[in-house]
């Protein structure tokens, strides 16, 4: 979204920057001197196959996961650590939780919250995090539902929507903090394909808003139409980065050449 | 699942040309159970004549129980008794969920002290304990409270702090904590993990995640347990005797009878009344099990499905996000959790 970056954003510090980091869980290491960018209003499209690290990369955004080794940023502000005389000093868990209050994170199964129903799982963080007043966030949380076109299913628990709804909903429940930065870790893998679109489509509207937005996703049709850039992630490292169009029409390296002639 | 799909040919079959008829719904004579018939009416007769033989038996002599079930004495046992059940539950409910976060931090240091305590608590039998708490006055003659090593602020003469009736609460708590510790530990095992990933990437703190998200889940997990170690403890209580306190339900019927020598209707007369309140909290139970299964449980499921015959899934217990299929502006609103099944 080139044009939602205004001149004075070109200035700022890039929305994410991914500096040689790398992680392992004990001797596996799952990234492996990871750097990147995505600038202010960008949608980054992470492809590649399973175990390739690009959920774990995702997580690390918001710190579920711990990087092991290099620097991730956030609109300028170190993730996870406070920098200070050349020392890194581990966040507080309130600082840390602080951090992911504007990262927004939207799940694979979901997760949304079943004991509450849509309304309430949209309000719950407004609501106990950010303690807005309740009638505010009722009013932001049915609007919310209705712009992922679900104002009618605002009482109903999440055990009877559809998955397609579902997703809607933990969508709009990650909408409801405002974040300035948008996660989506496979969004629709756990989707019948009959319910792809729906939610697809609420995922162009808010890039075409200008949210800022990395997904995984093996939705390649998505990542050609929306996404600004295209990574392709293998064995922990980026293999492949790019303009979408042309990654997917002509990959220069045989790993992704590989990996698009099976899912293309 | 399959009754709700009439409508649909059978697999393999073509479907018949628009406006065909149905198949005749199946009209068969239904299978006879002769010997269920039997073997109920043996039960029925059985229990009818026990019923009977009891109601004139002389060794019960109801004209005992009726007189004592209210009797002052008793009545005032029996509340007791409750009071014992509940404030040695509530504060074991709560130190059990001290004990299950303990159990479940990193911290080794605090998960091992959780794990010790549970060894010695469950290790030993509650009679027992409940003696060596009737006993902490020669053990320590005085409590102190202050700086370690330093004069006290405040002491008291242990005798005179703690009546037996605390003691027993005390007693019966800590030996229940230790139970109830590894109910409240299985049902925040029970929450899927996605659950704290979700809370937490909201901005939730820790004790908000816990407070908010997973204890109120896991609560569908631990209440029917639970349920069953308030009734089991209403019961434990009738060892307080080993404190020794004596004005419990059944001391209290057996001190009464010891006077009149009719140990079996005063016997009658404390299981009337713990089975009085086992009832009570029973309903109790059916009720906390209702509200905390908001969202969630297949029997609602099942309810809409029999209703509008759209395809649901089975909620399996303890699993994720269930799946279910139903078309748009379809079905009937989700059932509260205070409307009747």
């Amino acid at each position: 979204m080139s044009d939602a970056t205004t001149p004075s954003a070109a200035a700022r510090a890039p929305m994410v920057l991914a500096d040689r980091v790398s992680k392992s869980f004990g001797s596996n290491e799952v990234l492996k001197s990871i750097s990147l960018e995505v600038k202010h209003g960008e949608v980054m499209c992470l492809v590649g196959p399973s175990g390739s690290g690009k959920s774990t990369f995702l997580r690390c955004i918001n710190h579920l996961e711990v990087v092991n080794a290099g620097r991730l940023m956030v609109d300028g502000d170190l993730i996870g650590y406070r920098e200070a005389g050349g020392k890194l000093y581990e966040l507080a868990p309130k600082d840390a939780a602080r951090q992911r209050r504007d990262i927004g994170m939207v799940f694979q199964r979901f997760n949304l919250f079943p004991h509450m129903t849509a309304l309430e799982n949209v309000m719950e963080a407004p609501l106990r995090v950010k303690k807005v007043p309740r009638a505010k966030v009722e009013q932001d949380a049915r609007a919310l539902l209705a712009r992922v076109g679900l104002a009618d299913r605002a009482d109903y628990y999440p055990a009877h929507l559809s998955g397609g709804q579902q997703q809607r909903v933990a969508i709009a429940r990650a909408l409801a903090m405002e974040p300035k930065l948008m996660l989506f870790d496979e969004p629709t893998s756990a989707l019948d394909p009959e319910l792809v679109g729906e939610v697809l489509d609420v995922m162009k509207g808010l890039a075409k808003e200008g949210m800022t937005m990395i997904v995984v996703t093996h939705e390649m049709g998505f990542a050609r139409e929306v996404a600004d850039s295209l990574v392709f992630m293998d064995g922990g490292v980026v293999v492949e980065s790019g303009d979408p169009d042309e990654v997917l029409s002509n990959p220069q390296h045989r790993r992704t050449q590989a990996f698009l002639s099976k899912v293309l | 699942m399959s009754t709700t799909n009439n409508s649909r040919p059978p697999a393999g079959a073509t479907p018949p040309a628009g406006g065909a008829r149905e198949s005749e719904p199946i009209k068969a004579i239904r299978l006879r159970h002769p010997w269920r018939i039997v073997f109920a009416v043996v039960l029925v007769v059985g229990f009818v004549l026990f019923i009977v033989d009891a109601a004139g038996r002389e060794a019960y002599k109801w004209d005992f129980v009726a007189k004592y079930v209210f009797d002052r004495r008793i009545t005032e046992a029996a509340l007791n008794t409750l009071q014992l059940t509940v404030y040695s539950m509530v504060i074991a409910i709560i130190l059990g969920v001290i004990l299950a976060v303990m159990r479940l931090t990193p911290n080794p240091v605090v998960n091992s002290l959780a794990w010790f305590y549970l060894w010695v608590f469950r290790g030993t039998p509650v009679y027992v304990q409940l003696v060596f708490w009737g006993l902490l006055s020669i053990i320590y003659s005085t409590i102190d409270i202050g700086i370690p090593f330093m004069e006290p602020w405040f002491s008291f003469e242990t005798n005179a702090a703690l009546s037996t009736f605390t003691l027993a609460i005390i007693g019966l708590a800590l030996n229940e904590a230790a139970y109830m510790a590894e109910i409240v530990r299985a049902g925040l095992l029970s929450v899927d993990k996605g659950q704290d990933e979700a809370a937490t990437a909201l901005g939730m703190t820790w004790f908000q995640t816990m407070w908010r998200v997973i204890l109120p889940q896991s609560m569908r997990v631990i209440i029917p347990p639970t349920g069953n170690e308030v009734i089991s403890m209403l019961k434990t209580t009738s060892l307080v005797t080993a404190v020794p306190y004596s004005f419990d339900l059944y001391t209290r019927s057996r001190d009464i009878s010891a006077e009149t020598f009719t140990p079996i209707p005063l016997l009658i007369v404390a299981s009337i009344w713990y089975l009085f309140f086992t009832s009570i909290l029973m309903v109790g139970q059916h009720f906390l099990e209702k509200r905390f299964a908001r969202g969630v449980g297949a029997r609602e499921d099942r309810k809409i499905d029999t209703m509008s015959g759209t395809l649901t899934g089975a909620v399996p217990l303890g699993s994720g996000q269930p799946t279910v299929v139903r078309p748009p502006g379809d079905g009937p609103p989700p059932t509260k959790p205070g409307e009747p099944r």
